[in-house]
This record gives C-alpha cells, structure tokens and sequence, in this order.
C-alpha cells in the first residue's frame, strides 16, 4: 500500500520535473521511482510513515506561517522610528529535550525563522541550544512557548 | 478572468516581495550589531526572495517551472537560517560580543569554552 503511494507520488514528481506529462515519460518515472523504493524498502515499511507526513505536512505549515508574521515583526521594528527604545536584545540558553543532531538541526532552524529568535550555538555535550532574542520580555515565556511549540512538534515528527 | 486574476496576484507579489527586501536592507543599516542585523536578513530577506518566486510559479502554467520555483523557496528556507546560524556562531567565538549595555548573556556565564 505504502509502497504504491510512494511509487505513484514519485512518478507524478518525475512527470513534473523533466515537464512532459506523456504516458512513456510517467511509466520511465515509476520504474525509477520502484527502483528507488526497493532501495528504502526497509525504511518505510512501517505502519506509520504516513500518519508522519500528515504530522510533518502541518508543522510545514505552521513553519510558513510563523515566518510571514516574523518577517512583518522584524519589518514593523525595523521601520519604526523608536526602534532603540524597542529593542531589548538578550542571548539565553534553552534547554534541549531532543536528542539527535537531526532534530537539534530542525528545531534550531525553525528557530531561526520564527518571530524575534535567532539560534547562535549548540553547547558540546548537546544539552542546550543559544538563541538570540530580539526583543526579550519574559525567559521563562519563551522557553515554554517553543517547549510547547515547535519543539513538542519536532518530537512527534521523528517519533 | 482567474488567469487576469493570478497575474495581478502575482504582481502584488512582487511588490511586496520586493518592499520586504527593501525593509531587510534597511534592517541591516539601523539594527546596532550583527546579531540583531541577522535577525533583519535571514527573516525578512527569506519573504524577500521567496515571494517573486511564489509569483513565478503563480503565472508560469507550466509544471516544470512551478516544481522548480517551489524548490527554490524550499532551499532558500533550508539555507537562509543555516547562513545566519553560522555568521553569528562564527563571530561569537572570533570574541564579538553582543553590543554593550544590551541585556543578559547567557553563554558568557555557562560555556567557558566558547569564551
């Protein structure tokens, strides 16, 4: 089942790709795309690969989301003419629950593209993650807000 | 009538696209050092850059370039935070501090090791 979704799906990206929406074209992109399969075969085949893209197709539009409002913050403090006054920079440390260096990956870019944060660095032993605040009010806000957030959604991705 | 209304779409597109780009330039003259600057080009520059290739998709037709330009947006998305991460990291450890006078510091007091 999974394996005929990911073939079918591939075909159509391959279709879309060399841009010719012929017959031949499609049935040449689903052998590539069964070929590519049998190679990932082991992979997949779990029951819950796709109840994982429906959880990573939302956290892509909560991504795209936060950064339309972020880039009109940064634009709105930007253009303001207190912006001195407004500004109340800060670097803090957050403290990871992820683990591997594919999800400290995601959530510190996600980090980076959401309103007012800017991930810095990632501490040695991995346990904590810099962030630059751009305008800070409150720590213990931010740090439960991306707890709560993206980082409780990163986790469910990679579950 | 949709056709004439996805070419309009588009061309808003493109105008704010490029007022973001504006605005993230302006970001990078008036914010007062590079981590601040950095929140300007990496947020608003993304906007900036992904919008006219939104627009590009909107009035192509054409699947290949739709795909292609969604791509872009997908890669400048994946990039652009991964730029600013680097530029920040890589002048905190060549010992830039965050302008003085402006608030707490947290990896001075924990990581003696970036110091």
């Amino acid at each position: 089942m999974i394996f005929l979704f990911l073939v079918v799906s591939l075909a159509f990206v391959w279709a879309a790709v060399t841009g010719s929406f012929t017959v031949p074209n499609i049935l040449l992109g689903a052998f590539i795309a069964a070929i590519a399969v049998l190679f990932i075969r082991e992979r997949v085949d779990r029951p819950f690969v796709l109840r994982r893209l429906g959880r990573f197709l939302s956290l892509a539009a909560l991504f795209i989301y936060e950064l339309a409002l972020s880039a009109w913050r940064v634009a709105v403090l930007v253009l303001s003419p207190d912006m001195s006054r407004r500004l109340a920079p800060a670097i803090i440390a957050y403290p990871l629950t992820v683990k591997t260096d594919g999800q400290i990956t995601l959530l510190a870019n996600l980090i980076t593209l959401t309103p007012g944060t800017l991930s810095v660095d990632v501490s040695e032993d991995r346990s904590t993650l810099y962030i630059h605040v751009l305008e800070m009010t409150d720590r213990d806000e931010l740090i439960a807000s991306i707890k709560h957030g993206f980082e409780a959604r990163v986790m469910e991705v990679f579950e | 009538m949709i056709i004439d209304l996805m070419y309009y779409l588009a061309a808003i597109m493109l105008v704010v696209g490029a007022v973001f780009s504006l605005v993230a330039a302006f970001g990078i003259v008036r914010l007062p050092d590079l981590y601040t600057r950095m929140h300007s080009a990496s947020k608003a520059g993304t906007v900036g850059s992904g919008l006219p290739l939104l627009a590009i998709a909107l009035v192509s037709f054409d699947g290949a370039v739709i795909l292609r330009a969604l791509l872009g947006i997908v890669f400048f998305m994946l990039t652009a935070p991964i730029s600013a991460h680097l530029l920040a990291r890589a002048s905190y450890i060549a010992g830039y501090r965050p302008k003085a006078g402006f608030g707490i510091d947290d990896i001075e007091q924990n990581d003696k090791k970036l110091k």
